[in-house]
């Protein structure tokens, strides 16, 4: 693609203004912890509860990762390289799971059986949710690998799993690797589900220093830690992206590799994909389905949840999730186009901030924005929810959105300019047409993700707003199973059916490439 | 993507979709407060919150919107918000929040005939909030696990070895803050101290009394510090014969049977101050209280004179609560402190 050397000061504007408003919380928390005094600090940072913390979450995540990627390669081998019955079936069943917010799976499961609040439940919890994030990439490699590799092994004489082991596995490393710290990241901000079944980490013990104490020194000394945590595995991720892919080197058409017979191990296999599919998607669903029919007083909420009520929080939840991904994108746009047309040092370190905002959890961006603008007409005002909303997902929508405007030519635009007509016309007639599907993509995607967010809504929702999540929340932290169970059921339906038009159109790979 | 089979449908609709999703934008922010639209700041158990502002907008026409939270969040929120606060009124569980707002001159007087409905010694000396409800902090245990002869005398006894890893508290619920302010004042602050570090020892450790309950409730832990609304509340929730939990309740005059003082307040501050005032007579009133008494919302025990308490519940004459007056019980900024020193949170 050509490039034009010097963009406009306007679109470096307001490209530069985005990546720094999404780092603004980054930069305000990180202040604060730093005015702590030496002494109050070493007395908040060095007790022993941080070292519980640090036990239990970096544990949840090690242990988390491990078994997604063990889970997510097996399905994605079985679903690639075999003769498996269902095939198709399979491989949309593993994809799904990524569509129920893990604090869907957790309402699940925790209201299933009150013993699984523990390690064990909690490693249960979110590996059920965030398998398909090693599965997804590593099925994505195994079709895009040359056969012929597998087969030289096979004809060399190696066995189907040495040929795995030796062959297969090595190809798949960056797929594996980035789908590993994928999952390592998003167990470490994750809040709700850890909430419900009453593990802590971090991120909920940031919410309780919250609650004793709404914005302490505390508080921020300990999201500075969570910090560091995130921003290392984010930069491995980001390290593990850039690295040289195992490409195929000639040209000719693909084809799938020969598929290997299950035999005897067919039943198994096709037992243990059924409980992986009853793990991830049959308790989630079916408890809720199963509290919706609980009427009776012994299990519901002592209020009635009435048909106005779950309009009211189904409303704001979408309103809201449109709101926001429209300044989202909008957002976005500057810094995508800005990266697709022009080069330069800066315009990579543009990029990179954007991108660092992945590496920020939730609780923190809401913590820091309490902080920053109470006092200011800002506060508990909608404007600085959806500004949240966009803090933490531009980078989520960016992915989207270069890809989109990379699909417009320049030529196209030049045409445009040369017919005579303005930046905004051609901006109208030529460029949006060309983009404005993949524009569509970002923003459902940011749509969905904002419709299943939990932490900064129940944050900052102002005064009275309350979302399908909020809700959720609200009746599963008061043991109030049924009562939660409609607004759960119309959030999980939202995201499924969402996420299914996306993926139709856009095909699944492409959609969780972000 | 494959964009090309979409695109002449999108040329058509999609950019004014766009334009649309834009224009969402800009409308005007929902949930922004009207003139007769009261601001509530409540602390309180968020259905019973909901059901009582929907009576009292049934009956006034006043409108209530509520913002709800952990209680020292709450209170601490509204003292850093001062003089421009959006909250009219204050809602909460424990009085030591109350207190703490107090003392920083951010509370209204409540009318005289609201506290009259309520005996003097549940309200503010100085009559800045009211007493709406009263919970006693009990101790749950599991039948299967101890037995009641062996339960403590005092609650002091759980930091003792042998409760090591069977006794399970929730330090970061507000309702423990005001049994760690009611141990020091009663025995002083270095034994407090220590009381908690065997606690911490000792103890499992939850988010909130709901988890507590919920731990003694399936047997992986043998008993729990909890207030008693939660045991009943667990009991309401999986029915009576589902419970494999029981409620023990600290006597002569023992710190474990203190009384915590759910109440209300006006703020300073706000601009509606009649009709926040009349929001607080509500709350003591004798329908209102008659209502929280019946029903299996609340749990509590209702304040107003003369009003029965959930048949569920001890009688209130036969509680033997520590001799602590809601003065002595403070304002919890130390008990926070003291919780943190001792590693709890």
């Amino acid at each position: 693609m050509r490039r034009v050397a010097r963009p406009s000061p306007g679109l470096f504007v307001a490209a530069a203004g985005a990546a720094l408003l999404v780092l603004l919380p980054l930069a305000y928390t990180v202040a604060e912890a730093v005015q702590v005094e030496a002494a109050e600090a070493e007395e908040l940072l060095w007790r022993p509860l941080v070292g519980v913390l640090l036990v239990n979450t970096l544990g949840l995540v090690l242990a988390t990762t491990a078994i997604a990627a063990i889970l997510g390669t097996a399905c994605a081998w079985l679903v690639e390289r075999t003769h498996l019955p269902g095939r198709r079936a399979w491989a949309v069943l593993a994809a799904v799971p990524l569509a129920i917010p893990p604090f869907i799976t957790s309402f699940g499961w925790v209201s299933l059986s009150a013993g699984l609040q523990d390690f064990a439940g909690a490693l249960l919890v979110v590996t059920c949710a965030y398998y398909p994030l090693v599965y997804l990439p590593v099925a994505a490699a195994l079709r895009g690998m040359d056969p012929a590799l597998e087969e030289s092994g096979r004809s060399l004489g190696l066995g189907p799993w040495r040929c795995f082991f030796r062959v297969v596995l090595p190809q798949l490393r960056p797929a594996l690797l980035g789908g590993m710290l994928l999952v390592a990241l998003n167990v470490l901000v994750e809040f709700g589900a850890f909430t419900l079944l009453r593990f802590r980490t971090f991120t909920t013990e940031l919410y309780a220093e919250y609650r004793t104490g709404f914005d302490g020194p505390g508080a921020s000394l300990l999201a500075v830690v969570l910090l560091v945590l995130c921003l290392a595995f984010l930069f491995a991720e980001q390290r593990v992206r850039g690295q040289a892919r195992y490409a195929r080197i000639g040209r000719g058409t693909r084809r799938r590799a020969t598929p290997l017979p299950l035999g005897w191990a067919r039943l198994p296999v096709l037992a243990g994909l059924s409980a992986l599919v009853v793990a991830t998607l049959g308790v989630p669903l079916g408890m809720i389905l199963f509290w919706l029919t609980q009427h009776s007083a012994a299990a519901t909420s002592p209020v009635a949840v009435s048909g106005a009520r779950l309009f009211d929080a189904a409303f704001a939840s979408i309103w809201l999730g449109l709101a926001g991904a429209a300044v989202t994108v909008v957002l976005a746009l500057p810094l995508g186009f800005l990266v697709v047309r022009h080069e330069g040092k800066l315009i990579v370190v543009l990029e990179r901030m954007a991108y660092l905002a992945q590496g920020v959890p939730g609780i923190v961006v809401a913590l820091a924005l309490i902080s920053m603008t109470i006092g200011t007409p800002l506060y508990q005002g909608a404007a600085l929810l959806i500004a949240a909303y966009a803090m933490l997902f531009l980078p989520l929508a960016l992915v989207s959105v270069r890809a989109a405007l990379a699909q417009a030519q320049i030529g196209l635009e030049e045409s445009g300019r040369s017919l005579g007509l303005g930046w905004a016309a051609v901006a109208w007639r030529v460029l949006l047409p060309l983009a404005g599907p993949g524009l569509g993509a970002a923003a459902a995607l940011v749509f969905v993700s904002i419709v299943t967010e939990l932490t900064v809504t129940l944050l900052l929702a102002p005064i009275g707003t309350k979302t399908l999540a909020t809700q959720v929340w609200a009746d599963t932290s008061t043991l109030a199973f049924a009562a939660a169970a409609p607004y759960a059921a119309l959030m999980a339906g939202l995201s499924l059916v969402s996420t299914w038009l996306l993926a139709r159109r856009f095909g699944a790979s492409g959609l969780f490439a972000g | 993507m494959q964009a090309h089979g979409s695109r002449p449908r999108f040329r058509s609709y999609g950019r004014f979709g766009l334009a649309a999703l834009l224009g969402v934008t800009l409308l005007p922010a929902i949930g922004r407060a009207h003139a007769d639209t009261l601001t509530l700041y409540s602390a309180q158990h968020e259905q019973m919150v909901d059901s009582l502002v929907e009576t009292f907008t049934k009956q006034t026409g006043i409108k209530v919107r509520v913002h709800a939270g952990e209680a020292p969040e709450i209170a601490n929120q509204i003292a850093k918000e001062g003089a421009s606060s959006p909250a009219d009124i204050y809602f909460t569980e424990n009085s030591p929040e109350l207190t703490l707002l107090d003392e920083k001159g951010l509370l209204a007087k409540v009318d005289a005939a609201t506290l009259a409905a309520v005996p003097a010694k549940y309200s503010a000396a100085d009559g800045n909030w009211v007493g709406v409800l009263a919970r006693e902090n009990v101790l749950a245990f599991n039948p299967s696990l101890v037995k009641e002869a062996q339960l403590p005398a005092s609650l002091l006894d759980l930091a003792k070895p042998e409760w090591k890893g069977r006794v399970a508290i929730a330090p970061s619920d507000a309702d423990f803050l005001p049994l760690v302010n009611a141990v020091a004042m009663l025995r002083g602050k270095p034994a407090a101290l220590a009381w908690l570090k065997g606690l911490r020892d000792n103890a499992q450790i939850f988010d909130d009394d709901e988890g507590v309950v919920a731990g003694v409730d399936r047997g992986s832990v043998a008993v729990g510090v909890i207030n008693n609304y939660y045991w009943a509340r667990l009991r309401t929730e999986v029915g009576a014969a589902k419970l494999h939990s029981q409620i023990h309740h600290f006597a002569g005059g023992d710190v474990g049977a203190l009384i915590n003082i759910s109440g209300a307040a006006v703020l300073k501050s706000s601009k509606n101050q009649a009709e926040a005032q009349k929001f607080l007579a509500f709350l003591v009133s004798r329908p209102v209280q008659d209502e929280l008494a019946k029903g299996d919302v609340s749990f509590e025990y209702p304040l107003a004179s003369g009003v029965a308490p959930n048949p569920l519940l001890k009688p209130f004459e036969q509680l033997q609560p520590p001799a602590l007056s809601m003065q002595d019980l403070g304002d919890d900024q130390d008990a926070a402190k003291m919780l943190r020193q001792a590693g709890l949170i």
